[in-house]
């Protein structure tokens, strides 16, 4: 966790590196999906994600007062700093593997924007109900995947079994509170994320059944993310990301 | 009103004549401004122009990530340059969200002529299943079928016509 930012800066920058490293991560399927239709809904995706990562991102700074825009925060951190949870930094693996970690983060998202809608700072309210829009349809694309692929052939199905045991380890994370989710509370900005996962839970064990799959077992969770704790994968995430505005520090179009 | 805060107060007339005249001109001025990605529909037309007033453009952005947001922005700046307007802001705003409804009768008509299918009206809340069929912009057809949720533009969906066998662009509800 970049220690230099004030709580709810914090709190509006872990928002925002979740949708940046997930966006960034969807990006590389650009040119390499299985279809070219699965093409344009990862990039639409990754687009919608990294929208909300600029006015997070942008947040975050404004908050912290101290002139980082939304740029110089996504591109002149090094990795401790950066507080996404793991299970958007995983890699895209194959198909399965990345509709798996989609299924988990969009539906958790989704709740998580329904609530912040609702929450009284007028600037963390607005781009929650904006991006809650995009994000519902985003769970219902990966849903609709992981019904097609649990309930497919046997080699998809196994690929899609695979690909939950991956991610699944990454899930708690998304549910724990700690001292800036209390002080974003404390401020009319945070959420309850504790309080979701008993929905959470009920929209992926639906969407399991339909797709005639079983509930992974559970496991030990590793969390860290959110104090920079993270794993090797993020590091070459944000050497691509990076690497231009490292290179040629403010380059410009 | 107090004298010593200028020249007498002018006539009502001419009060809504300085004050309405130009927001009147301002708006004339944005409804020849096209949308980037689909140009046969205006920034007035998709809903996207908010607000105007004589000093001020409110906008918002259809999606959060749309690349054509910056786009819109110059354009409109470039329009109002032109019309004799240098001295307008241009505001965005996110609040409220931006939905399909707000596409105009017009603006409907406009994609539907240009081979874009658009929304269903009042579909803005419930948009997760795109329930209804789409008609083919091109035969008319409600004999349809979805082929990608996602389109070549985040506003849009891939559909097929099953009835004269041609693809075509479906505007997402949101
Ligand atoms: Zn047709």
């Amino acid at each position: 966790m970049d220690s230099a930012l004030p709580p709810l800066a914090a709190y509006a920058a872990r928002l925002g590196d979740d949708s940046l490293i997930l966006g960034q991560r969807l990006g590389e399927w650009c040119g390499h999906a299985p279809a070219l239709e699965v093409d344009l809904s990862l990039s639409n995706v990754a687009l919608d994600l990294i929208g909300q990562a600029t006015h997070f991102l942008g947040l975050a700074g404004a908050i912290e007062g101290a002139g980082r825009d939304a740029d110089k925060l996504a591109f002149h951190r090094d990795v401790m700093d950066f507080s996404n949870c793991l299970l958007v930094e995983q890699p895209n693996g194959d198909f399965a593997q990345t509709i798996a970690r989609q299924f988990l983060f969009s539906n958790y998202q989704a709740l998580l924007f329904e609530q912040m809608a609702q929450v009284k700072d007028e600037r963390f309210a607005p781009i929650a109900a904006k991006a809650l829009k995009e994000v519902k349809y985003h769970a219902t694309l990966a849903s609709d995947w992981v019904v097609r692929l649990g309930d497919g052939t046997d080699e998809s199905k196994t690929r899609m079994v695979a690909g939950l045991n991956w991610m699944w380890r990454f899930a708690d994370e998304l549910f724990v509170m700690d001292d800036v989710d209390a002080a974003a509370i404390a401020n009319g900005a945070g959420v309850d994320k504790a309080a979701l996962r008993a929905a959470w839970d009920a929209r992926i064990d639906a969407v399991l059944a339909e797709a005639t799959l079983a509930r992974p077992a559970a496991r030990r969770p590793i969390v860290g993310g959110r104090v920079g704790r993270h794993s090797e994968h993020l590091g070459h995430v944000l050497s691509a990301m990076q690497f231009l505005q490292r290179a040629y520090p403010g380059a410009n179009w | 009103m107090n004298a010593l805060h200028g020249p007498p107060a002018p006539s009502r007339a001419s009060v809504v004549h300085s004050r309405e005249a130009p927001a009147v001109h301002i708006r004339a001025i944005l409804a020849d401004v096209p949308d980037p990605e689909i140009p046969a529909v205006s920034v007035v037309d998709l809903g996207i122009v908010r607000d105007v007033s004589a000093e001020r453009v409110l906008i918002t952005p259809t999606y959060t990530g749309c690349p054509a947001t910056h786009a819109i922005e110059q354009m409109i700046r470039t329009a109002l340059d032109a019309g004799g307007f240098g001295d307008v802001a241009i505001e965005t705003t996110l609040s409220p969200p931006w939905s399909t409804d707000w596409i105009s009768d017009a603006g409907r008509e406009k994609l539907r002529a240009y081979g874009i299918a658009p929304p269903p009206k009042g579909a803005g809340a419930s948009a997760l299943k795109n329930a209804q069929a789409a008609e083919c912009p091109r035969c008319g057809s409600i004999n349809t079928e979805e082929v990608s949720r996602f389109g070549s533009t985040p506003c849009k969906a891939l559909w097929r016509c099953k009835a004269c066998a041609e693809p075509f662009d479906r505007f997402k509800c949101h």
